[in-house]
């Protein structure tokens, strides 16, 4: 295990490594002069040149990433454009909201792929079955930026249950956005556990277990669950960081105050350290729940030999 | 009708992904005869008005025909799908097949670059690029189709690796085809399968996110009608006039459901084995 944790990650340090490069190089991909577009179309010939200082952009390319690298490993990274303050404490104030979002949409998927998935399994080919499998499909193709102002018009505004948008009312405001976030995962877990658990219930040790007199409940739950969970537990840790991306929409619709929205911000008043800044966290965060997850496997079923 | 096509007819998925992926192809195709009105003609003084037996989905913030405002926007959702799928799987399978038929430096260049793109969120590169590059229907395209291809090439490398050691190619090479050949007329068409159904789900998830990029202000600009697009303009009228948000929304879905369906069913047809190759 020790080894594996090791080697997974070595095998980290490169992928690491080519996610600061594609990340320092966005600047360099913007169209023409990058400190001209920056500083904006009605800019004076030395405010251009204050921007390409003010960035760097004038050094040569390789003592840029130097200084770009060097500059991360401190914990820099770098000011806002718009607010000149210091794009890592903005995103230290935002990371949190993210976060909790993600774990709410977890939360709601599960309260919603469990039961269903369990169910589903049970009665295979069962109307109950057929219509878990057709809410399966709805919930993969349902686009979250429809969803979630389908809920806001029926729950925030012909009822107003909950609020439209922001995260000022506590719990009330995460339910709308955790829901729209968790449908699509709620419909892969149904999908995953309905598979899982219909697999084991046709093991002959779950047979063995009613032959000795075990009621089929508990065949399933003391004996089934248990195994299937496994492959349930990896998907929903890999899941996790898919969720961080469905941030990026959700927190648009319902204005929440996250990563997501810091960056969508970012992009629309150019201000390209912020932009980055969100990126790269953004995607450090996505490997490292990978890498997680990827331990877990291996937690969960000590069957499972780390290649 | 030979077997094989009845068999996939009666796959009730297919035959539903099918119709709504027909549906959608002729409504863009024929945009012009379907919609009843210019998408772009603007009459201000009757904006936001409920659907009714005159606009059938009702007006828009600018007093614009959202019902032909979709079906034309049918066009920009198919021509976005269909670009990345192509560039994508042009790119893919021919990395594929280098990465797989020559193996050594060219195999491994291929797959750590494939590695590194995989471990970055797929559409967090495409906001990016979109971003450094200028929101257009074009850099949507390029965008789309630099995190598209990956799948392809990985796809393709591993049924090529299985394909290789087929005794039909060594037979080709020991009658002394050359690599080029070996790997157009006998190693691709083996391949060809698992790549249309990936291209078909492909499809549905480059609509989904052009119209992501676009909800997000990011994808095709206005007044081109994109259902991602009018759905933006639509949030802002929550409560004041929903059917802005509700129909582009719907038409996103259906088309991508249709989609969905139709490589669902094309899996269940073709071989069930594919599920797996899809991950």
């Amino acid at each position: 295990m020790t080894q594996y944790i090791i080697r997974r990650l070595l095998q980290m340090v490169p992928i690491t490594l080519g996610i600061l490069t594609l990340v320092f190089s966005l600047i360099h991909l913007i169209p023409g002069d990058p400190a001209a577009q920056i500083a904006g179309e009605n800019a004076r010939p030395e405010d251009i040149v204050a921007v390409r200082k003010a960035l760097g952009l004038d050094e040569p390319l390789w003592k840029q990433y130097v200084h770009y690298l060097s500059r991360l490993a401190h914990g820099d990274l770098g000011r806002s454009f718009r607010t000149n303050e210091s794009v890592a404490a903005e995103i230290k104030e935002r990371y949190p909201a993210t976060i909790q979002l993600a774990f709410g949409a977890m939360f709601v998927a599960l309260l919603v792929a469990f039961p269903l998935g369990m169910i589903s399994a049970i009665y295979r080919n069962s109307w109950i079955d057929n219509v878990a499998r057709f809410f399966a499909l709805i919930g993969v193709s349902m686009p979250s930026f429809w969803f979630g102002p389908l809920l806001i018009i029926a729950f925030a505004i012909n009822h107003e249950w909950f609020p439209v948008s922001g995260r000022d009312e506590g719990l009330k405001s995460l339910v709308l956005p955790s829901v729209t976030m968790g449908l699509a995962l709620a419909a892969i877990l149904t999908r995953m556990i309905r598979v899982s658990v219909a697999e084991e219930l046709g093991q002959l040790y779950v047979t063995t277990a009613i032959a000795k007199g075990a009621t089929r409940t508990k065949a399933i739950f003391r004996h089934a669950l248990k195994n299937a969970l496994i492959p349930v537990i990896t998907v929903l840790a890999l899941q996790f960081g898919s969720l961080l991306t469905g941030a990026i929409i959700t927190e648009q619709i319902f204005s929440w105050p996250g990563l997501g929205r810091l960056l969508i911000q970012g992009i629309s008043t150019r201000d390209y350290p912020q932009v980055q800044a969100s990126i790269l966290v953004i995607a450090l965060t996505y490997i490292l729940v990978n890498f997680l997850s990827d331990l877990l496997y291996g937690v969960v079923d000590p069957r499972i030999k780390l290649e | 009708m030979n077997k094989n096509a009845k068999r996939l007819l009666k796959n009730f998925a297919f035959s539903a992904g099918l119709l709504l992926t027909v549906t959608l192809i002729v409504i863009a195709i024929a945009a012009p005869l379907i919609a009843p009105f210019d998408p772009d003609v603007q009459d201000t003084s009757r904006r936001l008005e409920p659907p009714s037996h005159e606009h059938l989905l009702g007006l828009d913030d600018l007093g614009r025909d959202v019902f032909s405002r979709i079906v034309f926007g049918a066009r920009v959702s198919l021509r976005v799908g269909f670009s990345v799928v192509f560039i994508a799987s042009l790119i893919g399978i021919s990395l594929g097949a280098i990465a797989g038929y020559f193996g050594g430096i060219a195999d491994t260049l291929i797959m750590r670059l494939t590695d590194i793109l995989l471990a970055f969120p797929g559409i967090l590169l495409a906001i990016a690029l979109v971003a450094v590059l200028g929101p257009s229907l074009n850099n949507v395209i390029l965008a789309l189709s630099t995190i598209g291809w990956v799948g392809y090439a990985r796809l393709v490398r591993g049924q090529v690796l299985k394909v290789r050691e087929m005794e039909y190619v060594t037979a080709a090479k020991a009658l002394g085809a050359k690599s080029p050949r070996v790997i157009v007329l006998h190693v691709l068409p083996n391949v060809i399968n698992p790549v249309i159904v990936m291209a078909t789900l492909g499809l549905a998830g480059a609509i989904l996110s052009e119209a992501a990029l676009s909800f997000l202000g990011l994808g095709v600009q206005p007044p081109t009608p994109s259902w991602g697009a009018m759905l933006t303009s639509g949030r802002r009228y929550l409560g004041l006039a929903n059917h802005l948000a509700i129909f582009p929304g719907a038409a996103i879905m259906l088309a991508v459901m249709g989609l969905n369906f139709l490589g669902d069913g094309l899996i269940d047809a073709l071989d069930p084995k594919y599920r797996k190759l899809m991950d």
